[in-house]
């Protein structure tokens, strides 16, 4: 069977690790893909280092979607706010190791565009932030 | 008569297509758009290798052809849903375009703040926001049929909300996901007695079943080319001359006038009042060849094949484990089966499947309300058409059963 659903993935889609919400948190966004409803809600806390501390991803969705939301958080955590300001679509799919077509890369990118939405303090997640 | 579909199948060039694994494509998206029988590809070939030219210009050979097929046409597609004449029917670029033309030119000219439209909960978004349009625009008041459990419309909350003097009664004969065929006839009938006009969404009706403008009391009806067997960027509006007549023009500009002077115009009379500018000439030419083709099939065959092969697919999927079926029972419903599959989102089916060839669609199916409705952000969608078969379906449940297998 294709890669595309490596048992990594399947894996982190059936029992992520890091679903679930934080309160209180410091930095809190959520939004949907468009296309196919999928939703993502994203809780951070950062330490007074800006040091994020602790990461957690809420919503439904794909198998796509939802495993590099649960891959992205686990990465996140222990690394500087500034540097996950950086993050980019390639960082996405290195974590998937897998190459993605047009529709199902937004899937890919949602949690990051959610995750970028809240770190910058913007109203809402467009493209332009994972591109 | 039933239809041949060993035969029609070889009709329809792409269904040789190899996928990667060397296997016949197994296209069960025909709902989203049909396959086009070689009759149709082939006709608009021959349109533009022998006769194009543009229409209504030009007295020189090629315009006159041009014109004539173009023409012939909307006297064949008009000839079957049985409208009274040709000049009833005006082509648009889809359904889409068709319901926009009303919106835009009946109800901007007959609507007011307050006036009351009435759709359903099943609608296409192309049969809703041209109405919220309208809402922002002129404030008007939208209410919906409700769609009840087993996703029918529920007609005794129609009957209530017809007591409120609505102006449009605007709704699906087929809905795109449930398959639910609504009572046309009997929706209009109640509009009427209400003083109501109504337009009928005929997106998926018009491709799968018979339909009979005159026989429904239709006011306006919409369809597109591109569902049943034709090509795309056409599609036809159909309407009862008296209101056609009586609307001001769509879009302005060269073809839908009578008479331009420096500061006025005279419109031009139906149908071309509606078709500004140069249209989708060769689209036409197949549009008017699918219809033939279907007539030839018999639009009854069509409707029989699809409850035969839709009742099959339906006993096939609910004997799934964590498969649930969405909408009627095969006898009220169109060759729709929209599904969801416990743990597994509509989109990894739909691409595991893929890798195996068949296609189906993932996602809201452009009713996202709907949707809502069910509690559910997206469904797995197989449909089926005149050249669909049993073996297409069991391929559809085997591959189900591996997708299971992968999430297991
Ligand atoms: C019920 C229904 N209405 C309207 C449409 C819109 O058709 P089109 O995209 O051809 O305008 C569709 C097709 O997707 C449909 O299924």
């Amino acid at each position: 069977m294709d890669d595309l659903y490596r048992e990594v993935i399947i894996e982190h889609y059936k029992n992520p690790s890091y679903r679930g919400k934080l309160d209180p948190h410091d930095i809190s966004f959520a939004d949907n893909n468009p296309l196919c409803g999928d939703h993502i809600q994203v809780d951070l806390r950062v330490g007074e280092d800006g040091v994020v501390s602790e990461a957690r991803f809420d919503g439904h969705g794909c198998a796509i979607s939802q495993a590099s939301a649960d891959l992205l958080m686990e990465s996140i955590i222990g690394k500087p706010i500034e540097e996950v300001k950086q993050l980019n679509k390639q960082d996405v799919l290195d974590l998937l190791g897998i190459d993605l077509g047009p529709v199902r890369l937004k899937c890919a990118l949602l949690s990051l565009k959610v995750l970028k939405a809240g770190v910058y303090g913007l109203g809402e997640a467009s493209d332009s932030l994972v591109e | 008569m039933t239809l041949n579909i060993e035969q029609i199948r070889k009709d329809f060039p792409i269904l040789e297509r190899e996928t990667k694994l060397g296997t016949r494509v197994v296209y069960l998206d025909s709902t989203a758009t049909s396959q086009k029988p070689l009759a149709v590809i082939e006709a608009m070939n021959a349109f533009y290798r022998c006769s194009n030219a543009n229409i209504h210009r030009g007295v020189h050979t090629l315009a006159e052809e041009a014109t004539a097929m173009y023409e012939g046409a909307r006297e064949r597609i008009a000839k079957f849903i049985n409208a009274a004449s040709p000049r009833q029917v005006i082509y648009t670029r889809n359904t889409t375009e068709s319901i926009n033309l009303v919106a835009y030119s009946w109800a901007r000219a007959n609507l007011k703040a307050g006036d009351l439209v009435i759709l359903t909960e099943m609608e296409h978004h192309s049969n809703l926001v041209p109405w919220h349009m309208l809402q922002a625009e002129r404030g008007i008041e939208l209410e919906f049929i409700p769609v009840t459990e087993d996703g029918l419309l529920d007609l005794d909350m129609y009957r209530t909300l017809l007591t409120r003097g609505p102006k449009l009664v605007s709704f699906t004969h087929m809905s795109n996901v449930l398959g639910t065929i609504n009572p046309a006839a009997e929706i209009i009938r109640l509009a009427h007695e209400a003083g109501a006009v109504t337009l009928v969404d005929a997106a998926q009706s018009v491709p799968h079943l018979p339909v009979d403008v005159q026989a429904l009391d239709a006011d306006f009806l919409a369809f597109s080319a591109h569902k049943m067997c034709g090509p795309t960027g056409i599609g036809a509006l159909y309407g009862k001359a008296e209101l056609l007549e009586a609307m001001p023009p769509f879009l302005g500009g060269g073809d839908m006038i009578r008479e331009v002077k420096l500061r006025s115009f005279r419109p031009n009379s139906l149908p071309h009042k509606f078709e500004a500018g140069t249209p989708a000439i060769a689209e036409a030419v197949g549009f008017g060849v699918a219809v033939g083709y279907l007539s030839q099939l018999g639009m009854d065959a069509v409707a029989a094949h699809e409850r035969e092969i839709t009742e099959y697919a339906l006993e096939r999927l609910e004997e799934i484990p964590g498969v649930k079926v969405f909408g009627p029972s095969a006898d009220r419903k169109g060759g729709v089966a929209a599904f969801t599959l416990a743990g597994v989102h509509p989109h990894d089916v739909a691409q595991i499947l893929d890798q195996d060839g068949i296609a189906i669609r993932a996602g809201h199916h452009c009713a996202q309300p709907l949707h809502e409705k069910f509690n559910i952000s997206a469904t797995s969608r197989a449909s089926f058409y005149i050249y669909s078969t049993t073996d297409e379906v069991d391929l559809l449940v085997n591959g189900i059963y591996k997708v299971k297998e992968m999430f297991g």
